[in-house]
This record gives structure tokens, sequence and C-alpha cells, in this order.
């Protein structure tokens, strides 16, 4: 039986007390070690999915446990403890603007790792830039001098930093070329790969990316999972707005 | 039938929006304040915890002090020399150009060089912590950092909050001594005044009580903008719009306040020197 990193139990989501729902009882199990992504058209509440995961946004009711602990109990110091065990890439990377790229990913560890040297974290962050994919002649630019492709390999190099259990994309293809989603689709791969025993969880809008990375792939819709399974069962279900999505996502390309 | 009967629901309705309004502005702007204050003492708390942010004060006096210097020096100067001058004028009337020194030395220490300094490094020191957190906020920055286990008041806004409150007392000073020596060139360089006079009457009329009373009123407002600035720039909401949006209610809220705010310094430190005489 597969172990479980993330349970999300009954969670119901609005905001500033309003009666307008973004998540309407979600349940949902994300497996441990393997790839996960949850894909839905705009609005599905993916995005606030995944800050229930972080512990960014707190349910309005339900509960959110990642590897057995409830995120709603934690204290601050727990929670702060907690998150040193997840990486995330955020949409448009979120790199901080005024320090230089290895100082970016430097930067986790200078925080949390007291422990070590400044030569050690400085050597630990060029390992991380380098199973980005980061050409060296970049370490010392401003994220501002990158590309939108660069920085997200230094945002997957910052996530790394730390060394997570848990891997979070938030949609990490959005906005780019073709070949760049490509190129993205692949990094993650292959960092899923290359992190053994790694959670990944991706949000996504692209139907195909999602076929070609997942181990396991979950739609959601109107606040509720609509689907989970392998690709095998998306192609053979009968639910109109799966098909339709497929059909829209393979149209697409 | 008369007017007043005539349009009576459209009076009542128009009176009962009034005072609608008005309960409503009363209620934001407390509920504002409030929010306000928590999230300063919240941020103080947040200072004494591990790790201290020692460096990061120090990065945000320099930004905060050492970069208003020149600002403060030359606004310092002119509102010394141009304020010298209306007084002389006025003084010139009844024959009491002596006094035009501690005057000015007064007026300075105690109310315009606390004013003139919170007001001019809240539009610069504050507008660009309010702008940079919002960028920070609506670039996912903020966010980033929470999500990396560091927890972003404490990082962000404890720092430039405690930064500020140094910083203001110390760039008061330098206002304060500029403006008088800008008083004195005018003074005596212009309009020739004596300068023994000048200092003298300074030496008898000002007491460090009076500095004192400056410096702190100008570490209130130090208080005051950062934590109205940082406030808005942490809450921002949308994109560039909500960070334009952010920094000009931030600078525009911080500057109405410090000037309520040295009103009701001024008359409770008044109050404080009548019931402790030592004060």
């Amino acid at each position: 039986m597969l172990e479980i990193a993330v349970d999300i139990n009954n969670v119901y989501k609005s905001f500033d007390g309003g009666q307008e729902f973004v998540l309407k009882g979600m349940n949902l199990k994300i497996p441990k070690g393997q790839l996960t992504v949850i894909i839905g058209f705009s609005g599905t509440g993916k995005s606030v999915l995944l800050k229930h995961i972080l512990g960014l946004h707190t349910p309005t009711s339900g509960t959110v446990s990642v590897f057995g602990q409830d995120l709603n109990t934690m204290t601050m110091e727990q929670k702060i403890k907690f998150r040193t065990n997840l990486g995330v890439m955020f949409q448009h990377a979120a790199l901080f603007d005024d320090i230089t790229v290895l100082e970016n990913v430097c930067f986790p560890l200078v925080e949390h790792r007291r422990d070590l040297s400044a030569d050690e974290i400085i050597d630990i962050a060029r390992a991380r830039l380098k199973i980005s994919g980061l050409d060296e002649k970049h370490y010392h630019k401003l994220p501002e001098a990158l590309s939108g492709g660069m920085r997200k390999r230094v945002g997957l190099a910052r996530a790394l930093a730390l060394n997570p259990d848990i891997l979070l994309y938030d949609e990490p293809t959005t906005g780019l070329d073709p070949i760049l989603t490509e190129m993205v689709d692949n990094l993650i791969l292959d960092t899923h790969r290359h992190q053994k025993g790694t959670t990944s969880v991706v949000v996504s809008h692209d139907l195909l990316a999602a076929f070609r990375i997942a181990d396991h792939v979950v739609m959601l819709d109107k606040g509720k999972v609509l689907l989970e399974g392998t690709q095998e069962d998306f192609f053979n279900t009968d639910i109109e707005l799966v098909s339709r999505f497929i059909s829209k996502g393979f149209r697409k390309d | 039938m008369g007017y007043w009967a005539k349009n009576r629901h459209k009076i009542n309705n128009a009176i009962d929006d009034f005072f609608l309004g008005l309960g409503r502005s009363i209620y934001e702007f407390f509920t504002y304040t409030g929010q306000v204050t928590l999230f300063f003492v919240d941020s103080l708390k947040l200072l004494f915890l591990k790790p201290y942010r020692f460096e990061e004060v120090v990065k945000h006096m320099e930004f905060i002090g050492n970069k208003s210097v020149l600002i403060i020096s030359l606004t310092g100067a002119f509102t010394g020399m141009a304020l010298s001058f209306q007084i002389y004028l006025g003084f010139l009337k009844v024959g009491a150009t002596n006094l035009v020194g501690p005057t000015v030395a007064l007026g300075i220490v105690r109310e315009l060089g606390p004013v003139l300094t919170g007001l001019i490094v809240a539009a610069r020191a504050g507008g660009a912590m309010a702008a940079r957190l919002g960028t920070m906020r609506v670039s996912e920055q903020i966010d980033a950092l929470e999500v990396m286990g560091i927890e972003p008041r404490q990082y962000l806004v404890s720092p430039r909050v405690i930064a500020a409150l140094i910083s203001m007392p110390l760039l008061c000073g330098v206002f304060d001594f500029v403006a008088i020596i800008g008083s004195y060139f005018l003074s005596i360089h212009v309009l020739g005044l004596d300068p023994a006079v000048f200092w003298d009457k300074i030496q008898l009329w000002l007491n460090p009580v009076d500095i004192n009373e400056g410096l702190i009123k100008a570490a209130a407002f130090g208080v005051v903008f950062s934590s109205i600035c940082t406030y808005k720039g942490f809450n921002t909401k949308g994109g560039a719009k909500g960070v334009g949006e952010a920094t000009n209610g931030g600078v525009v809220a911080s500057m109405v306040l410090i000037i309520v705010v040295n009103f009701f310094m001024t008359y409770f430190i008044r109050f404080l020197k009548n019931i402790l005489p030592g004060f």
C-alpha cells in the first residue's frame, strides 16, 4: 500500500467569511515519492489547494495533513520547521530581486543551516544550480538579467536548497513557449528522478505536460476532485468534462 | 406645501446618508488604526525572537538615516533661515530682534525639527518601504519567504520599524543643528544681529528638556510612518496598481498622522511637565 504524503480531508475554503466557497469538500491523498500533477480549468481552486498544502491558507473547515502532521494545529515555530521540508517553485520564480542568483540559492541555507560555513553553503548552492542546469556564468547576475526559463531554473535550485521531502511547482510552464515548456517539464522530471524519495506536486493547466511527467494525475473542478488516476484512467473515463478537457488540451498543441 | 415638506423624504435620506457615511468613516478609521497598531506590536514582539536581525536593522538604518542626511540638512538650513527672517520681521515691529535666536531655536527643536524630519523621511523612506514590500507581495517574494520557513514580518517589518525608531531622533538632531546654524548665518551675516546676543539668549532660553521633547516626538513619528508604510506594503493587493496605491496611501496616511500625533504629543508633554516638574 502506498504511503501518503499529503492528506486533504473534506476541506472547505471561503475568503473573508463569505459564503462563496473556492474549495467545496475537497478530499485528496497525494502518494509519497510520486510525481502528482493537479490539473483543472482556471478558477477551480488549484492554487488555493497548493497554498493549503504550504500552510499559507487555513481551511474554513476540514484538515490538511502533511506526513501525518495536521497543519491547522501547528504553532508558528512548528510551521517554520515544517516548511524547511518543503521546496516551492513559484509561477514567476519569486526570486529576491536585490540579490544575485547564487545569493538567492544560498538564502534558505544561510537562514536554516547555521551549522554550515560560508564556503559549504556556497558549494551546496552551486551543486543545486548545477542540478537545475543553469550555466555558471549567470551565478553572479541579478535575477532581472535572466530570461524566464533561467529564472525558473534558479527558482528550482532555491527550492532544492534544503533538500526537501516535498517539492511543489505552481504553474511552472505558464507563459512559456513550447520549447521552454518542454525544457521545464524535463527539468521537473529529471529533478524528481534525481531527488530519490521526494514527493513532487505540480499544479498546472497543461494537460500534455501532466501526461508526459506524472505518475498520478488529479483533475479538479468547482473546488472538488473530479477524477484522479493514471493517464489510462483519464482516457477511459465517461466523465464528459474530462473528455472535453482532454480534447481541448490536445487540440491546443 | 413648502419646500421642506415636499422634499422631506429626500432630505431625510440625505441626512441618513451623511451620518451613515460619517459613521462608516469613523469605524474604518479606528479599524485601520487598530490593525496598524496590532501589526506594529506583533512586529515588535517578533524582533525578540531568534534569529535576531541586527544586520537588517543596521542595513535599514543606513537607508533611512544615512541616506536622508543630505536632504534633511538642506531642508533644515533653509527652514532655519526662512523662519529667522519671518520672526525678525515680526520682532522688528516691537523692537525685540534680540529674541530671534531663542524663538527660532525653540520653534525648531520642539516643533519644526521633528515634524519636518518626520514628513521628509516619511515621504522618502516610508514611500520606499511601502513600494518595496508591495512589490515583494505582488511578485510572491513574501510568500517565498514564508514557505522557506522565514517569518516575513520578522525579516521585513520589524527591522524597518526599529531602524526608523533609532534613526529618526538622530536625523532630527541633524535637522535642529543645521537649522540653528542656518538661522545664525542669516541673523548675523545678513540681518546684522549681534552673534553674542544670539547665542547667549539661546543658551538662556533653550533647555535640554526642549531638545528631548523634539527627539521623543521624532522617534514616535518614526514608529508612525514605518508602521503605516510597512503595513500598507505588506498587505498590498493586485499588481502594479496595488503597489502604487499602497505607496500613495502609506505616505499620505503617515503625513497626516504625523501632524495629528504631533499635536497630541505636544499637549501630552505639556501635561506631563505640569504634573511632573522635573520632566
